[in-house]
């Protein structure tokens, strides 16, 4: 279902929004070599308990934690575990909070200690995917016109671009209408309009863009092993203009 | 967190009817017939579809009286 936020919903998903980048920003400051996964999580569930929001991953369809800790060649929704950070990790983070009834979500993912230049790279185009099709995000854009953008910019760089996960429309659930692929075909798909919200959510692998679902039933890796980027923002088409609820360098 | 693409469902059914154009009258666990065609990639590879196999297929849930082929099990 598609959802038309009012601009006092929208003032909330901004402070969803904030609560989203404040747990980014610290879970970056603490996550290093030798950092266990679970501390992150712990970092998160500190910060939404103390913030008036709630979380929006832990208990969603089952989901035991409060962010997705997606390591190396775990595209997304990586639970967190004992597993400590080596040098040469790129670290994937999802987190998300609900305030007041409205949600937001966002990703980023970083290198712990040095990374080799395949994955710099990986990072830098797969984050300026996303940055390049939030410019694009206005009243009457269509989807399939973001979609082919993304999806041009993963096969350009000979990335593999992940098909089976897809951005989505947000507001007063985690996930609403419309689907946001990242992939399409220019001038095509789903109009978008004033008062509504989306997730666009670039992922893009090494090697293969084939995924699979591991034996947890949420773990989801690239089919070669190879490493994955994900980055993800909450952008909401308010009455003043695109606003992206969780950065604050846009 | 990340939204899985929801928009295809894969069914297993046994072909009940052969019809013109490489289109079946498939017969599914639940006793429900769909109208279903060949897809492309088995076309291209000329693989016979007759009345008794077991076939997998997509269906849209936009559409759920209509499947594409995809698998013949042998």
């Amino acid at each position: 279902m598609i959802t038309f936020k009012s601009p006092d919903d929208f003032k909330k998903m901004s402070k969803a929004g904030k609560v989203v980048k404040n747990i980014h920003e610290e879970i970056h400051s603490i996550a290093k070599v030798g950092t266990n996964l679970l501390e992150l999580d712990l970092i998160a569930k500190k910060i939404i308990d103390s913030s008036g929001c709630k979380s929006n991953f832990f208990g969603y369809r089952g989901y035991p934690s409060y962010i997705c800790a997606s390591p190396n060649n775990v595209i997304v929704h990586g639970i967190p575990t004992k597993y400590s950070l080596k040098d040469g990790d790129i670290l994937s983070i999802d987190v998300g909070a609900v305030f007041e009834g409205v949600h937001a979500d966002a990703a980023v993912t970083y290198g712990i200690g040095e990374i080799s230049s395949d994955a710099e790279k990986l990072l830098e185009v797969t984050k300026s995917a996303l940055m390049e099709s939030i410019k694009l995000v206005k009243s009457g854009q269509r989807l399939g016109t973001i979609g082919s953008l993304i999806e041009s910019i993963g096969e350009k760089n000979s990335y593999g671009v992940v098909k089976e996960y897809i951005g989505h429309g947000i507001g007063f659930e985690m996930h609403e209408d419309p689907q946001v692929p990242n992939y399409g075909k220019k001038g095509t798909g789903f109009k978008l309009k004033k008062g509504m919200a989306i997730c666009i959510e670039p992922m893009f692998n090494l090697g293969t863009s084939q995924t699979f679902v591991d034996t947890d039933g949420w773990t989801v890796k690239t089919k070669d092993g190879s490493i994955s980027a994900h980055f993800e923002h909450t952008i909401g088409i308010t009455s003043e203009g695109v606003e992206v609820f969780t950065s604050n360098d846009l | 967190m990340v939204e899985k693409e929801k928009n295809i469902i894969k069914v297993q059914g046994t072909v009940k009817e052969t019809l013109p154009n490489a289109s079946f009258k498939v017969e599914l666990e639940g006793g429900v017939e769909i109208l279903a065609h060949v897809s492309g990639k088995m076309r291209m590879r000329y693989i016979r579809i007759l009345p008794g196999d077991v076939v997998e297929m997509e269906i849209s849930p936009y559409d759920p009286s209509k499947g594409r082929i995809i698998w013949r099990h042998k």
